[in-house]
């Protein structure tokens, strides 16, 4: 009982000091999680908004495939991810892995789905509605998907956060293709779980405040899009 | 290349075995505001639809003046129109958007478009906030910026009070002036008389009646056409 408390007493010294190895791993993982969300958002979006209004065959099974990828599991798609990316893999060439890149690109393979499917979701409600009113002005679908993406910019932002959330809570896909390497691919998640494991209780209880903090700001963002801003244009 | 005459030729639409439209048959000239009369569920709306493109008919044929339908050119104002999530300025530059206008020409004409019916102050509001009159007259101007040469209007004016009616309706005329064709329909018959240069009388998804307006009211042809009128029309016995 000693052993912990005292382990939380080191992990809130380490944050009152602002140490430079948390501050260093913190700043990885946000770096590696914001590139990943933001390319995630500029493809899953409008895929998601593509898939709700576009008049093509097989449809209704892109999206059932979309929301049964939004549940993927984190170490399956470090796996696949690590196969394209290793030596004899597709994408070998670049020597990408035990890289951030790699990282972000795993992280952006696990968030497409989940932002997809929520735009999805979002922006065939709101087309519903409009579906009409846009075809009588004769807007095309490319000019609907971008009408509705900025129509439905509030519920989108929270797929954006939930985006966020999702890479930065993962574990394994970044475990797999980052290697969790000291001072290079090391991010919150797997630096907890390896100092967890090593015993170095302080460090792991200070990132996982860090990281469980950042999480509850980002729900409280995405609580305060919903009640506040979106309101103005209901 | 002109849409008119507009020849509606044996035009149906059966969803499913019951007939809406039944066999229409309609010319329409290029000028004047031609108004659409009928009981519910009389097909009117679908009518409408259906000349906008929206709804594909079953059977007969539509002759464009000889030409082929050309979308850009005929507009629709919808009974509950809808406004997207964002300011009055956006919503009725709306439809220069898949015209290719870009973003500064939109606000202008936009600004513009206000101007003319009176909204101009509200450039900058939500347009979800404003009331059903004005949202009635921002759809009117929103289509009106569109230039078309065939307006559709499905009961423009069905939840208004008489001022905004009486706004709707000086824009409508407005446009009439400025050489578009209007179709419309209504329920209220002095709108009707107030707007109409024929009348179109529709019952059980066929045209019972297309005859100058005040001769419908004079002496209207059809027992149907009769009924309608003193039905809707309560007052009318007294005189
Ligand atoms: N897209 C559609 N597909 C199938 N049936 C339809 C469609 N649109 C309308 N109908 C049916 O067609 C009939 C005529 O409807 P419509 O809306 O044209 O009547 P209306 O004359 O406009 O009546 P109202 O005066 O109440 O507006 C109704 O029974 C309606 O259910
Ligand atoms: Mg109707």
């Amino acid at each position: 009982m000693g052993g912990f408390s005292q382990a939380f007493a080191e992990a809130f010294v380490l944050l009152w000091r602002f140490d430079a190895q948390v501050l260093e791993i913190v700043l990885r993982s946000l770096q590696v999680s914001s590139l990943a969300v933001l390319i995630g958002t500029a493809v899953g979006l409008p895929l998601g908004a593509c898939l709700a209004v576009g008049q093509f065959p097989g449809k209704q099974t892109a999206a059932v495939i979309i929301n049964g990828f939004m549940g993927l599991p984190s170490v399956v798609v470090g796996v696949v991810v690590y196969l394209a990316l290793s030596r004899s893999g597709p994408m070998g060439e670049f020597g990408l892995l035990y890289t951030p890149s790699a990282m972000v690109i795993a992280q952006v393979v696990l968030v497409v789905p989940l932002m997809a499917a929520i735009a999805r979701q979002v922006v065939e409600d709101a087309w519903r509605n409009y579906q009409e009113e846009l075809a009588a002005l004769r807007f095309g679908w490319w000019d609907t998907v971008r009408v509705l993406l900025h129509d439905c910019r509030f519920s989108l932002s929270v797929a954006v956060l939930a985006g966020l959330g999702r890479a930065m809570s993962e574990v394994g896909a970044v475990m797999i293709v980052g290697g969790n390497i000291d001072r290079a691919t090391r991010v919150m998640t797997t630096a907890i779980a390896l100092e967890t494991s090593k015993g170095d209780l302080p460090l792991a209880i200070a990132l996982g405040i860090v990281l469980l903090v950042l999480i509850l700001l980002l729900n409280a963002g995405a609580f305060a899009l919903r009640t506040t801003v979106m309101r103005r244009f209901e | 290349m002109s849409l008119f005459p507009l020849q509606l030729r044996d035009v149906t639409f059966r969803p499913n075995g019951r007939a809406v439209l039944d066999g229409v048959d309609l010319t329409l000239s290029g000028e004047g505001i031609t108004v659409v009369l009928g009981p519910n569920g009389a097909g009117k709306s679908v009518l409408l639809r259906t000349l906008c493109g929206l709804i594909p008919p079953t059977g007969g044929t539509l002759d464009w003046g000889g030409g082929a339908f050309d979308p850009l050119a005929v507009g629709m104002v919808f009974q509950h129109p809808v406004m997207l999530r964002s300011s009055v300025i956006d919503n009725i530059a709306l439809g220069l958007v898949p015209r290719g206008v870009g973003a500064r020409e939109r606000r202008l004409a936009g600004m513009a478009m206000l101007q003319q019916i009176g909204l101009a102050d509200r450039a900058n509001d939500n347009a979800r906030q404003l009331s059903g009159g004005e949202q009635q007259r921002l759809a009117l101007g929103r289509v009106w910026l569109t230039r078309p040469r065939l307006l559709l209007l499905d009961e423009p004016t069905s939840s208004l009070d008489p001022s905004a009616v009486e706004a709707v309706e000086r824009i409508v005329r407005q446009i009439r002036t400025e050489g578009t064709k209007i179709l419309m329909t209504t329920h209220n018959l002095g709108q009707a008389t107030r707007l109409a240069d024929d009348i179109v009388f529709l019952a059980d998804g066929r045209v019972r009646e297309h005859v100058p307006v005040r001769r419908f009211f004079s002496q209207p042809a059809s027992a149907e056409a009769r009924q309608f009128i003193q039905g809707e029309l309560p007052w009318h016995l007294a005189f």
